[in-house]
């Protein structure tokens, strides 16, 4: 279970989360939507440590994250992370890119890593690829190479960052399959999106950002025909 | 014209003309290495230090591109040696050569890792490696293709600048050839045949830096 207490997060003088309580249950796909610069994706980064926080309190399977004496390496082994740039490593072969972090993270043997490595792989349906180089991957599957990567390291808690945002339109549905399929796998999954569809039809809840808030959270049939905020219903009437 | 060339000297020469030629590859190639590690220290303390150390770092890095190479040889012999502090000519030429080698390159790596960008360092931390694994792992193989080039020029570089060595008195290549030359007033036809055998380790380094880049980087 993810819980976060009264996260406050700013980069200088801009305030970018202003106070964030929010709980993840086990199991639960919590998509977050809202308009660019709202403090979604800042978010995550919290979520897994690489932003420091200002005030407030994130615990992941209550280990408290930004606590002193927190082992911050061990912490995101258990929280998987997809980028919007996938950010494959790109001198690495597509084995070698799953392969790295079980091998030297969690020091299994050369052996096992491979084997989990191309289990992975074969999940996200690239098991024909291992020994390309991502540079010969379309968009779509170095993403999902990418979540591949994240699964190996076997979290119990995925983190999307807009995974999606930076594909061609043809690949969208490739990769949003995938997080499909782990979410039907029972995966908890917290999802910032642009893709409303997704967030109607996959996750059991969905937060709206809004200029560093939760403005309102709710499963996505009511959210998305009854919105209360009225920032909620400008925001969809847009994106509609 | 009224010269006439006598080759059977140099000829006759040629055995030990190579032996220097091996000595000239040996602390050309020794000062490579050296000059990349520290060159990569140098490079990281610009990067990611601030005060007394990173000045004395852009210092090195200042004076080995910007003054010439025969002052930084006469300076390891020379200068120090106005202190009482004395080395072999192998070694002075070594420490010239390292030390600038090691200012070229530290620049170098500091375009390299300026052009790795940072979102490949948070997905390899996000995948919980540690900072020094992220960059062994992550960041300096893709350094290590970006520079690659310009390290090969650097090291045809000091194979070339190691005949500077010969005003410091050491007998590698032009040293041996100038020894030779002056006893037998062969000049002209000593150094003929040096060049060649320059011209020729130059191409074989360059031929063999091409092999190991097919190896090496097949992405």
């Amino acid at each position: 279970m993810i819980e976060i207490r009264d996260l406050h997060k700013s980069f200088g003088d801009l305030l970018v989360l202003k106070g964030i309580d929010l709980d993840v249950e086990n199991g639960e796909v919590l998509s977050v939507i809202g308009a660019s610069g709202s403090g979604k994706s800042t978010l995550l980064y919290c979520i897994n440590g690489l932003e420091k926080i200002q005030q407030g309190k994130i615990l992941v399977d209550g280990i408290d994250v930004h606590g002193k004496d927190t082992n911050l390496n061990e912490v995101r082994q258990n929280l998987g992370m997809v980028f919007q740039q996938w950010n494959s490593f790109p001198h690495l072969t597509v084995l070698e890119n799953v392969a790295l972090s079980p091998r030297i993270v969690r020091k299994f043997s050369r052996e096992q890593a491979l084997e989990i490595a191309e289990k992975q792989l074969r999940h996200v349906g690239l098991g024909d690829k291992l020994s390309n180089y991502p540079s010969a991957l379309s968009g779509g599957q170095q993403q999902r190479l990418a979540i591949a990567r994240a699964l190996a390291m076997e979290p119990n808690y995925m983190l999307f960052d807009e995974a999606t945002s930076a594909l061609d339109p043809e690949l969208v549905g490739e990769v949003l399959d995938t997080m499909q399929l782990l979410a039907e796998e029972g995966m908890t999954m917290i999802c910032v999106t642009h893709e409303m569809s997704f967030a109607r039809g996959v996750s059991d809840r969905v937060a709206f950002f809004h200029q560093g808030v939760i403005d309102e959270i709710r499963p996505p049939e009511e959210l998305f025909e009854s919105p209360e905020s009225v920032h909620l219903q400008k925001f969809l009437s847009k994106v509609k | 014209m009224d010269y006439n060339f006598h080759w059977r000297p140099v000829f006759k020469a040629l055995p030990d003309l190579l032996q220097a030629a091996l000595l000239t590859l040996e602390v050309a190639a020794i000062s490579m290495i050296l000059g990349v590690l520290i060159g990569l220290g140098l490079s990281l303390i610009r990067i990611h230090m601030k005060g007394p150390v990173m000045w004395l770092a852009s210092i090195w890095v200042e004076l080995a591109r910007n003054t010439p190479a025969l002052l930084q040889l006469f300076f390891f012999g020379f200068g120090l040696g106005a202190f009482g502090i004395h080395f072999s000519p192998y070694l002075i030429v070594l420490m010239g050569l390292t030390f600038n080698n090691a200012g070229y390159l530290a620049e170098n790596f500091r375009g390299g890792f300026g052009a790795v960008p940072d979102t490949q360092i948070r997905a390899a931390r996000s995948l919980g490696m540690t900072a020094f694994q992220t960059y062994t792992r992550i960041v300096i193989p893709q350094v290590l293709r970006i520079v690659y080039y310009p390290m090969t020029n650097q090291m045809v570089w000091a194979v070339l600048m190691s005949s500077l060595g010969m005003l410091v008195g050491f007998r590698e290549l032009s040293g041996e050839t100038q020894f030779f030359a002056s006893r037998t007033f062969r000049i002209f036809e000593y150094f003929a045949v040096t060049a060649v055998i320059y011209y020729i380790i130059v191409k074989i380094i360059l031929g063999a830096s091409r092999l190991l880049a097919m190896r090496l980087f097949r992405y």
